[in-house]
């Protein structure tokens, strides 16, 4: 590495010499070990520039293995990609997946090498020209899916030597989404070389125009200065064309940040929705139940990963029943043992609830450590939907159909069961309710326990998003008052309502104001708007409100 | 009853007996509280620096004695606990502090009671003062190298400066853009992003970012983002498929501790600027690791770069108090300067007479096993610099604590005090 500083620091030609000098000394070291060795060729000399530990070297390299048509070629670029590429013994191996060596200049499989080998250092650059040389080489691979990422490569690359592949590739493609891909990298490639006709030119304009994307435009509105004025003219158009497509896709992507934070806020808040919102308990520790709950898909990654490593997928869905559980326990413990002496005194209980959110902190440092713990995403939640010129995470899709549907089911719990009666009925007038034997102190202690339970699996689909830190919940619990109080205390339908409209007025704000000034905009809108309507946009209405 | 307060006058009299046969070191980092993350293994490592330099015998034939406080992420209580420290437990030097915040909280306390503060973490700059030596790396140690890394070595064009909003991330972005400027980097070229403390939502960022990127000229990002806002923006970076190969974002705050935390594998490839890597392969780290995993018996436990700070720190303050004889600050702060020893990246730090170090650059890559692969370094220790010379307001200035007995002597007007 020091080696590879000090290279690059060296004027050119001085690099060169080294390079060649070093190439004929290994050359000759290697030709006295083997007598029997085959005459060097294009490709044995570029896999011995793999041993030089050196990222230009490896860099020319690639390139040489590329352009060289050895057999062997796919299979040394794709393992110096996953670093199964090993030198050593003046050799370069590659290591199978099934775990076999073979000699990357023969083919031949080598038995147990005795000495050391390592695995050749790749860095960006190097990262680069792997992606570039493997998908001029794999434009013809049987495997459709794989022609599709090679032909995203080459776009890319725009590698004008990859154009007879690509014309070979377009002329027997079957497959249309392929076919699409392989004609915009044709065109990206024909855009910007040199000798290429009018009429090629005019035609790739035409398909980067279809194309209509961030990366078209770039090629577009980047024309080297040779382009004729022809060309120039008509990518203009198809530029000023694609950015008005942009622009107004831009605002339907601006709404789905919204909505995908609205449903976050949402997660967040509506456990305390019930808590705060139908119970008037001002719960300081609310944020604390959403870690614990975050804790627990921790644990169970944990648990699958040592014991069920083929359950990984599904460890989310697990995680939820079990986070519900512990942050529902807790919450039913933390109501019994302290809130239900101090109803009716909310300055106490904000006091104590704080309290108890400290030690809970506290507790789950000493016992996990203060760093972050790390929660893994399953892959069907990994990646991106690409609808028009928007991009979806299928992480948001899943956290705001997961939201929605938390929120569907609290609301059928509290309408239309026999707990969800109670509890609306204690909330309403905790004195009548008794009075008709419903048991008000049991009741209040399920329903903390529902919200806290519903925080908990909020902290599931947070562990998606955000650190799994003891500090995870205080950085909700504002936010989360902040919607409940919105959208007007002890309503369901206020809540989510309030967290639609922050999310989606913050994301609409963000790009314009900036994060921070975006988010003081919108304290202040909340203070105005809780000064005009105390009691938030759904207020409740009658005796309750007095009560 | 006499018998009782004989044996608690004895006792009281024992412990004042050992309490003069101790040199006292006191610990000033955040053991509860958002910083609890990043300052817990700092404590450690103290603790484990004052247990080595017992077993090799204490200091001018005394026992050191850590005295650990836990000022909880609060600025204020940081400047109360170094008070109790250096008036109370009359401690004869402090390591200990984070952010910036907590430095300035406690600088008033450090000048009034005249005691001496070590400083571990990488900074702004800006700041020179006669009571605290500055171990972490200053702009021009860590940030400008970034950058001309990525416009070498990765030919990069277009800057996107994200950090958090609060006074390291300004002055570092200020310090960059002016640099960045005077290298012929137009304006249009530069975005400058700064989001709140902890922000969790960075989806319009990112996507900005993206489209800041795609504009045909290759794009980096430097990141000041602190602490716990870091892992969602590179989850966010994940899932939105910005690859290091497309966009290489480079972060000055993100080290080993930090990516214990997130799935690496859809960050290999990003970079990260520091003085020391745990994966540096020196003699020297290889028996701090082993120590390190041995006293926190913890075999995974990972190293990062500010602990190497209080390595090098310690190593310094022992060796000055040995030099002067003594643990008197005035002594000490006189007889530090030009200290030198041994860092564990295989190069020979010295105390400058700015009271900040010489220190090499790395520039590492993010690897599949949350360790950074080291793709280049400088090849000679880089001095650190307490003004930076790409602002306006600090170019003139220089701090020189052995000859001009000054912070920020203004070289154009020849006076102290800018």
């Amino acid at each position: 590495m020091r080696a590879a500083a000090a290279a690059l620091t060296l004027p050119p030609y001085e690099v060169h010499f080294m390079i060649v000098l070093r190439n004929f000394l290994q050359a000759f070291v290697l030709l006295l070990g083997m007598a029997s060795a085959a005459l060097a060729g294009p490709y044995e000399e570029a896999l011995l520039k793999f041993t030089n530990d050196s990222y230009a070297d490896t860099d020319a390299a690639i390139a040489a293995v590329a352009v060289s048509g050895n057999p062997l070629a796919v299979d040394v670029v794709e393992a110096l990609r996953d670093g199964r590429l090993l030198v050593g013994l003046e050799h370069v191996f590659v290591r199978r997946t099934s775990g076999d060596l073979i000699n990357a200049a023969t083919g031949q499989t080598w038995g147990n090498p005795t000495g050391e080998l390592k695995s050749v250092r790749v860095n960006n650059r190097v990262r680069r020209a792997i992606e570039a040389a493997l998908g001029s080489l794999t434009l013809l691979s049987p495997d459709a899916a794989r022609r599709l990422e090679a032909a995203r490569a080459v776009f890319r690359s725009r590698d004008e030597a990859a154009l007879p592949a690509l014309e070979k590739a377009i002329a027997q493609e079957g497959h249309v989404p392929v076919r699409n891909a392989l004609e915009t990298a044709r065109a990206a490639i024909l855009l910007s070389k040199q000798d290429a006709l009018h009429t090629q030119k005019l035609a790739a304009v035409e398909t980067l125009r279809d194309r209509g994307d961030q990366e078209a435009l770039a090629l577009l509105s980047n024309l080297p200065s040779h382009a004729p004025l022809e060309v120039m003219s008509a990518a203009g158009k198809a530029a000023e064309g694609i950015r008005a497509r942009l622009a107004f896709w831009q605002a339907f992507q601006n709404v789905w940040y919204g909505i995908s934070l609205g449903s976050v806020l949402l997660l967040a808040a509506i456990g305390l929705a019930i808590t705060f919102g139908t119970m008037g308990v001002i719960n300081m520790a609310h944020g604390e139940m959403v870690m614990l709950g975050a804790y627990t898909t921790f644990m169970v990654q944990e648990v699958i990963r040592s014991y069920f490593p083929g359950l990984f997928g599904a460890s989310l869905l697990i995680a939820l029943p079990l986070a519900f559980l512990v942050a529902g326990s807790v919450g039913v413990l933390i109501e019994r043992a302290v809130i239900r002496f101090l109803y009716g005194r909310p300055l106490e209980t904000l006091l104590a609830t704080w309290g108890i959110s400290l030690i809970l902190q506290q507790g789950v440092r000493t016992i996990f450590g203060p760093t972050n713990r790390e929660v893994g995403t399953p892959a069907w939640m990994s990646g991106a939907l690409d609808i028009g010129a928007m991009s979806l995470t299928y992480n948001r899709i899943a956290i705001v159909l997961f939201a929605f549907s938390v929120f569907a089911i609290l609301l059928l719990v509290l309408r239309y069961t026999s707990l969800g009666l109670y509890v609306r009925a204690v909330t309403q007038n905790r004195r009548m309710a008794g009075s008709m034997g419903i048991r008000t102190s049991r009741i209040d202690a399920l329903a903390f326990g529902l919200g806290s339970g519903v925080a908990g699996i909020a902290g599931v689909a947070l562990s998606q998003i955000d650190n799994v830190s003891p500090n995870l919940g205080q950085s909700y619990i504002i936010d989360s008052f902040m919607v409940v109080v919105f959208g007007g205390v002890g309503n369901l339908w206020g809540t989510l309502v309030g967290a639609m409209t922050l999310g989606i007025a913050n994301k609409m704000l963000e790009p314009h104001a900036g994060a921070v000034l975006g988010k003081i905009a919108l304290l202040i809108a909340i203070i105005v708007f809780i000064q005009r309507r105390p009691r938030g946009l759904f207020a409740l209405k009658g005796r309750a409100v007095e009560a | 009853m006499a018998l009782a307060a004989a044996a608690l006058v004895s006792s009281a009299t024992a412990q004042a007996a050992q309490a003069e046969e101790t040199i006292k070191v006191g610990v000033l980092h955040s053991l509860s509280g958002t910083m609890a993350i990043s300052e817990t293994t700092l404590k450690d490592v103290m603790l484990m620096l004052v247990e080595e330099q017992n077993k090799k015998g204490g200091l001018l034939g005394k026992k050191l004695e850590a005295v650990v406080v836990d000022p909880a992420s609060n600025w204020p209580l940081f400047a109360e606990k170094a008070r109790e420290l250096v008036s109370q437990h009359k401690v004869s030097a402090v390591f200990g502090a984070w952010t910036s915040v907590s430095r300035k909280s406690v600088l008033p306390v450090f000048k009034e009671l005249n005691s001496i503060l070590f400083y571990p973490v990488q900074y702004e700059g800006e700041e020179s003062e006669r009571n605290v030596f500055y171990t972490g790396a200053a702009p021009n140690q860590q940030a400008i190298p970034a950058v001309d890394y990525l416009a070498k070595e990765e030919k990069v064009e277009r800057w996107v400066l994200a950090g958090t909003d609060y006074v390291y991330p300004r002055t570092t972005n200020k310090i960059l853009e002016a640099y960045l400027k005077s290298n012929g980097v137009k304006a249009e070229d530069i975005m400058i992003s700064y989001t709140p403390f902890g922000h969790s939502d960075w989806q319009t960022i990112v996507a900005d970012i993206k489209k800041f990127g795609s504009s045909g000229k290759k794009t980096a990002v430097v990141s000041t983002i602190n602490g716990d806002a870091n892992v969602p923006f590179y989850k966010e970076l994940a899932n939105q498929g910005v690859k290091a190969t497309d966009i290489p974002v480079v972060a000055f705050s993100v080290g080993e501790e930090e990516l214990a935390g997130i799935d690496t594998k859809p960050l290999v490839g990003h970079l990260a600027a520091w003085n020391y890597f745990q994966s540096v392969d020196t003699p020297e780290n290889k028996a701090f690791i082993e120590k390190w995993r041995a006293y926190t018996k913890n075999p995974k436990r990972v190293s990062n770069d500010p602990m190497e700070a209080h390595v090098i720190g310690f190593n310094m303050w022992v060796k000055a108090v040995e030099k002067a004889g003594t643990t008197d600050p005035d002594k000490v702060i006189d007889a530090i300067v030009g200290i030198k020893v041994p860092n564990l990246t295989g190069g020979v730090s010295e105390m400058l007479p700015n009271h900040h170090i010489t220190k090499p650059v790395l520039i590492g890559e993010i690897k599949e096993d949350g360790q950074f692969d080291t793709v280049w370094q400088t090849d000679d220790l880089v001095a650190g610099d307490a003004w930076s010379k790409h602002l306006d307001g600090s170019k003139d200035l220089v701090a020189d604590w052995q000859t001009l007995k000054c912070g920020n002597y203004n070289t154009v007007t020849k006076k102290c005090g800018s």
